[in-house]
């Protein structure tokens, strides 16, 4: 199955997840500790966050910890900055259009 | 210059992009920026794009037939479906990704464009002149929200391009 970093932010669960392993790493059961699902649940989640390649693990000891990979992060950035900028580019395009119609009415 | 709201939310989880933004002019004129081609297709395509409509019939039930030509000169056609109009107030339609000969690759997009002008505040003489524009549109699937900002990415690229060009022949003066 394919996966990518919108299927990771597409779930409200994974989003908190996100959030949470922004600021520090964790082990799992701390992070399942947040949630009111199983811990079957929060694996699944953080399952789909390795395969979408948003987290990263790290083994201390005998736990693993997971960290946030920031830059994968910075691929939602870009792509949503892509779409947000056409917008902004048409409605400028707009605005000039307006100033000129309303110049040849007068 | 104007403070002009603009407002950009994309929620991935609801398959919804929000965009509000303030137009500097009257509601009529507004609301035949985005409703007669003749006006809209100089400024729907962000530049170096061009947009291109083949026909439009601006009633509910009708239709708009469009491309969207790139620099190199490749058309992505568009139909838009016009399900509900209510003049200088609202209207909505079906965007659905099309082929040169109208067949329309399904599923669609909801685009819900709300119009209404900006009431004067207290103190101001006369009405501001400002008109808000309140954007929404609901893709049925992930798939095709992806499908939408992956061609939003393609013009966006192109743009980008196109402002580095004229940087450099800035730069070069």
């Amino acid at each position: 199955m394919r996966r990518d970093i919108f299927q990771a932010i597409a779930d409200p669960t994974r989003r908190a997840i996100i959030v949470l392993i922004a600021l520090q790493a964790m082990t799992p059961n701390a992070i399942a500790d947040n949630f009111n699902t199983t811990r079957q649940a929060v694996s699944k989640h953080l399952r789909i966050l390795t395969e979408c390649e948003i987290v990263k693990q790290e083994q201390k000891g005998r736990e693993i910890f997971y960290s946030l990979e920031i830059d994968k992060m910075k691929e939602i950035d870009k792509w949503l900055e892509q779409f947000r900028k056409i917008w902004e580019t048409k409605f400028n395009q707009l605005d000039n259009l307006l100033s000129t119609i309303k110049k040849q009415k007068k | 210059m104007n403070n002009l709201q603009f407002d950009f939310t994309v929620d991935k989880s609801t398959k919804s992009v929000f965009i509000t933004r303030e137009f500097d002019a009257e509601l009529p004129l507004v609301w035949d920026a985005f409703t007669k081609p003749e006006i809209l297709d100089q400024w729907w395509a962000p530049k170096p794009w061009t947009s291109k409509t083949k026909f439009m019939n601006f009633k509910e039930g009708g239709r708009r037939f469009y491309a969207m030509v790139s620099p190199e000169g490749h058309e992505s056609w568009q139909i838009q479906d016009y399900t509900s109009i209510s003049p200088k107030t609202n209207f909505k339609y079906l965007s659905i990704f099309a082929d040169k000969d109208e067949t329309p690759h399904l599923p669609g997009s909801n685009w819900d464009l709300n119009f209404a002008e900006q009431n004067a505040r207290q103190g101001d003489p006369v009405g501001r002149g400002i008109t808000k524009v309140s954007i929404t549109i609901y893709n049925e699937s992930l798939e095709r929200m992806e499908k939408m900002i992956e061609m939003g990415f393609k013009e966006g690229f192109t743009m980008t391009l196109n402002e580095l060009n004229e940087l450099l022949t800035t730069l070069k003066k």
